[in-house]
């Protein structure tokens, strides 16, 4: 579906991403992992089209820098890692702006985009805050408000930059649930950044591991995650900390996994 | 809560304009001479009649007072006012920055520089004689934009507001040095200093309404038809570009337009600050955020708010008039620290 060839990416001199390439399929869901400054974030803005870059991005063997903002919005969404509301607008209304790409110039609201927003809120369960101002969330409910946004858009590739940023545990859980759903639907792909190592490992279908600008190494989850690969571009025993942590886990287990409540009194 | 519409709806537009109709006609009626409501109206009909040729003109000194003197000013100051919150509220929008405004950020200091140095050193365009002024006033606050913008581009990604307000001002007490310089070198051509810092709609004529009227029709009209776009920049120009905005062109677009409106108020009647922060910020209380509501409503509330101004610019100290800008100032002055001290605590 996205065909990345030779990208490269420059600010003034520095070199920010060297020459990567990497592909994604249907159904497939790419994890970019990597320290900070790793280029990872900035590889999401190139194909996004909001930095200026060389080398080949095609989605579905179409050149994406031909595209128009609109078309793009229409087969690629993208997800930020933060975002500050400044003006009151409501839930429902964030939402609503996905639509954009579908309406004409002075497009009315039509009724597929009322139940397209309707589902997207029901899906990202926003339904009972949909008027409430965006001012007034917390972290994770400006979070789901944007991935609620991306839904009612309809793109057929996710671009997720930390989509697990703000959230806590039971909202991660959600979330990555979420994203799982939304690919069986075929024709659809997505590609986030992630901090976290068990989240690459639990629901990625495949990982690009990077470091200063480049693939240190991609394929299969199990391909890409060895201690030695880890170790390479983390310069740490990732695997020896991770077992560390989890053998503290180990005595307080929660057992029974929590279930959301309808109103999380997160704020 | 309720649902807000994605437009205004129709009472809510006509309670906009019925306020701002009534305050039209109380800033025709009032004044040093008073002239009762009903004169006031009996004036506007005979008048109108006479235009179509139905009646005479009315003689005597209340219906010149009415249509020639006060009539082409309310007038002026009207459109001026949904000019300058029109374009405050797209600066407002498109930088996503609640500070934004032509006197925040320079743009007029910008314009009346241009307009000062047109007159100054007679520079016209040929085709276009009498629009010298009003041109170069709308390309330097268009160039002032630019070069406010770069710079702060050049000193944070982000755009940050307090950024964009510290350059917008800088920039600004430059301009206007460089006006007061040139206004005293030419004084013999150029009205004087307070008219371009503190502004004034005195003695303006139908001509000038005209004028006005056809800018905001033009430039508002290229605001108004990017309502969604400024929702999207509004959350942020990221946002904007990843629901697929053509976020160069319409930035573009809304730099040109606003650059328009505030150029042509300003060779017209010079600064007039704040009117483009405070209306903006007063009637998104009412309409909400989304431009599509707020811009018309932002349109119809800064009208209104500049004749209430000019009103009390000619009635506090009668028979002494005050520039239009001076009143302006002090509201907007107050209402700026409320809004800067309410953002920076929300941090």
């Amino acid at each position: 579906m996205l065909k990345v060839e030779e990208l490269s990416v420059r600010y003034g001199k520095a070199v920010i991403v060297d020459r990567l390439s990497f592909s994604v399929d249907e159904g497939e869901w790419l994890m970019i992992a990597g320290p900070n400054g790793a280029g990872k974030s900035t590889t999401l803005k190139a194909v996004m089209q909001s930095v200026p870059s060389r080398g080949r991005i095609l989605f579905e063997g179409e050149d994406i820098r031909k595209k128009s903002p609109r078309r793009l919005a229409q087969c690629v969404g993208m997800m930020l890692q933060s975002h500050l509301a400044e003006y009151a607008f409501s839930v429902e209304e964030v939402v609503d702006m996905g639509r954009y790409c579908r309406r004409g110039r002075f497009g009315r609201e039509e009724e597929e985009d009322r139940r397209a927003v309707n589902e997207a809120l029901a899906l990202t369960g926003l339904e009972k805050i949909r008027r409430q101002s965006v001012l007034t969330l917390s972290g994770g409910e400006l979070q789901r408000t944007f991935l609620a946004q991306i839904f009612a858009q309809d793109p057929r590739l996710l671009l997720l930059d930390e989509p697990a940023n703000h959230l806590d545990l039971p909202y991660q859980k959600q979330v990555f649930g979420l994203i799982r759903d939304w690919l069986k639907k075929p024709g659809r792909a997505a590609v986030s950044v992630v901090h976290d190592l068990s989240l690459v490992k639990a629901y990625g279908t495949k990982a690009l591991l990077m470091d200063h600008g480049r693939a240190s190494s991609q394929g299969s989850i199990p391909q890409v995650m060895t201690p030695q690969n880890l170790e390479s571009v983390y310069g740490m025993d990732v695997y020896g900390w991770m077992n560390e942590m989890l053998g503290q886990w180990k005595m307080p287990i929660p057992t029974a996994e929590r279930e959301l409540p309808e109103a999380y009194p997160y704020r | 809560m309720k649902r807000r519409t994605d437009r205004l709806s129709v009472p809510e537009l006509a309670g906009f304009s019925a306020v701002t109709l009534a305050v039209l006609c109380l800033c025709v009626c009032m004044g040093s001479v008073k002239v009762p409501l009903g004169a006031t109206l009996a004036v506007f009909r005979d008048e109108i009649g006479a235009l179509l040729g139905l009646a005479e003109r009315p003689a005597g000194l209340e219906a010149s007072i009415i249509w020639s003197v006060r009539l082409p000013r309310v007038l002026c100051v009207a459109v001026t006012g949904a000019s300058l919150a029109l374009a405050g509220a797209a600066m407002q929008g498109l930088l996503k920055n609640p500070l934004a405004d032509g006197s925040t950020l320079g743009v007029s200091s910008g314009a009346a520089l241009g307009a000062v140095c047109a007159i100054a050193f007679g520079i016209t365009f040929p085709g276009l004689p009498f629009a010298g002024t009003m041109v170069t006033a709308v390309i330097f606050a268009f160039l002032s934009l630019l070069v406010i913008l770069s710079l702060a581009y050049g000193l944070d990604d982000s755009l940050s507001a307090n950024t964009v307000i510290l350059i917008g001002v800088i920039f600004s007490m430059f301009a206007s040095s460089l006006t007061s310089i040139i206004v005293t070198f030419a004084a013999d051509r150029i009205r004087h200093i307070t008219f371009w810092t503190m502004g004034s709609l005195s003695g303006s004529n139908y001509r000038n309404a005209l004028v006005l009227a056809i800018s905001f029709a033009v430039f508002g009209g290229m605001i108004f038809a990017s309502g969604r776009e400024l929702n999207a920049f509004a959350v942020g120009e990221e946002n904007a570009r990843n629901i697929g905005v053509n976020v160069r062109r319409v930035r573009l677009l809304i730099l040109v337009a606003a650059s328009g409106l505030i150029g042509v108020c300003v060779s017209v009647g010079g600064c007039i600050g704040f009117v483009g922060l405070v209306t903006p910020h007063i009637v998104r209380m009412v309409s909400g955020p989304n431009h599509r509501r707020l811009l018309p409503a932002c349109a119809l509330g800064g009208a209104s708010f500049l004749m209430l101004a000019d009103l009390a610019a000619r009635m506090i100290l009668n028979p002494v008039e005050l520039p239009i800008g001076v009143v302006t100032s002090l509201v907007g002055a107050v209402v700026f620290v409320v809004i800067f001290y309410r953002s920076r605590k929300r941090g």
